[in-house]
């Protein structure tokens, strides 16, 4: 591989394998909190699909770019700028509504987004790995999209929690959506789809699972952003010190 | 299978799940292919699911294993095709059973979880008036069943 598509690789991967470490860190918080056994359950293995496709991304990564040993550097010793991933997963859980419709609109767009990469991109290695992503994206995106409706259809109450989720969650998705100088690199050479290309199809489901929970699409407009070229928010400061507790206090352990 | 690859396969078709330890790898249709170059054996397994933390244990599993017979192994993951339950084999689904887990159905195209046939018996009492407690049971491969019969709560492997 030329140096500049290597760069071009790493960079893409490192966005996707960030995005699903962070998100499955902030899901894995909810073991032991959740609040019926059944959710307890459901959401850490939900984590552990997540950070599962984080690693095995991680480890395409480290196979280009040799400044990093292992997936566990990538996932454990970078810097805080260092991580690419979007600020709508590295925000706090919230209730447990706000966790289901930020996992139901992370995981639809993920759907999407490997159903793209199956069909068009050039590096073959992460082609395969898609065909099964979508399948564990397809069922992670069908289980949020249940409670959406669940509780937004339930009770006053339920649907007024869904609808400060909504809210909340808002002033994040148009950084889902945000092309840049770079996302346009990787589909000018079929490597990976723009985002804004997957926003019809996630539009349509979207609004579709929150018309029958009676809830209100949001406004999709680019109002917070700086995940991608690591600016975060300051909620991320705090997860990444928990989540590289272990390999800072005791560097190189394993299990 | 590759030829002088036999007797990897003899020591690796008898290894169990760790998660299911009463299957075994090759009644899963975990093990897709052994070869040979000049030094090692390669053995590609496909995973079950991606982040499965059952996955490192069986790489090692199938390391120690093949290295007590003096063959030294590199194993490769794949997951294309991605694996399907469609490859657990006949074998396997009556184990299944037998161990109170139902087993999965056929699959649709591009779907994952949703059985192609609605009914899921009870593999407690054999009835067909089931429920789905919850997407997501003990294991990521599995949700979570009760019989309305005979009111014991069970497992279902995924339909993948």
């Amino acid at each position: 591989m030329k140096s500049n598509m290597a760069d071009m690789v790493f960079e893409g991967l490192l966005r996707i394998a960030d995005d699903n470490l962070i998100l499955g860190h902030r899901t894995s918080e909810w073991c032991g909190h959740a609040p019926t056994l059944e959710e307890d359950l459901a959401l850490p293995n939900i984590a552990l699909d997540l950070i599962g496709h984080a690693q095995t991304l991680y480890c395409l990564a480290c196979e280009i770019n040799s400044r990093y040993k292992n997936e566990d550097q990538l996932a454990f010793l970078r810097l805080e700028h260092e991580y690419k991933n979007l600020l709508l997963v590295e925000q706090e859980n919230g209730d447990f509504g706000n966790t289901v419709l930020r996992l139901f609109y992370f995981s639809t767009f993920m759907k999407y987004f490997w159903e793209r990469v199956k069909i068009e991109c050039c590096f073959t290695k992460l082609k395969e790995f898609s065909e099964k992503a979508f399948l564990e994206t397809s069922y992670h995106s069908r289980y949020a999209s249940q409670w959406v409706v669940t509780l937004g259809d339930g009770t006053d109450e339920s649907n007024l929690k869904m609808s400060n989720a909504i809210a909340n969650l808002e002033p994040f998705l148009g950084e889902l959506f945000n092309n840049d100088d770079f996302t346009e690199m990787c589909s000018q050479n079929d490597f990976l789809p723009e985002p804004t290309s997957i926003f019809d199809s996630w539009k349509n489901e979207v609004k579709a699972i929150l018309q029958k929970g009676n809830l209100d699409f949001p406004d999709i407009i680019l109002k917070k952003r700086g995940g991608r070229k690591g600016e975060h928010s300051e909620a991320f400061g705090y997860l990444l010190s928990d989540l590289q507790y272990m390999q800072r206090a005791y560097p190189n352990s394993s299990w | 299978m590759e030829k002088g690859t036999e007797k990897a396969w003899d020591v690796l078709k008898d290894l169990t799940d760790p998660e299911l330890p009463f299957l075994t790898l090759d009644d899963l249709g975990v093990i897709r292919e052994i070869k040979r170059n000049d030094k090692n054996h390669v053995v590609t397994i496909a995973p079950t699911y991606i982040g499965c933390p059952a996955i490192s244990v069986i790489e090692e599993k199938i390391a120690s294993e093949l290295k007590k017979i003096g063959i030294s192994a590199i194993i490769e993951k794949s997951f294309s095709p991605p694996w399907s339950s469609d490859w657990i084999s006949e074998n396997g689904r009556k184990k299944m059973e037998e161990f109170g887990i139902s087993p999965p159905h056929p699959r649709k195209a591009d779907t994952i979880g949703e059985p192609l046939l609605k009914d899921v018996k009870c593999p407690q009492c054999t009835s067909y008036r089931t429920e789905k407690v919850s997407e997501f049971g003990s294991t990521a491969c599995k949700s979570l069943y009760r019989c309305l019969d005979c009111k014991e709560p069970f497992d279902h492997f995924k339909c993948v």
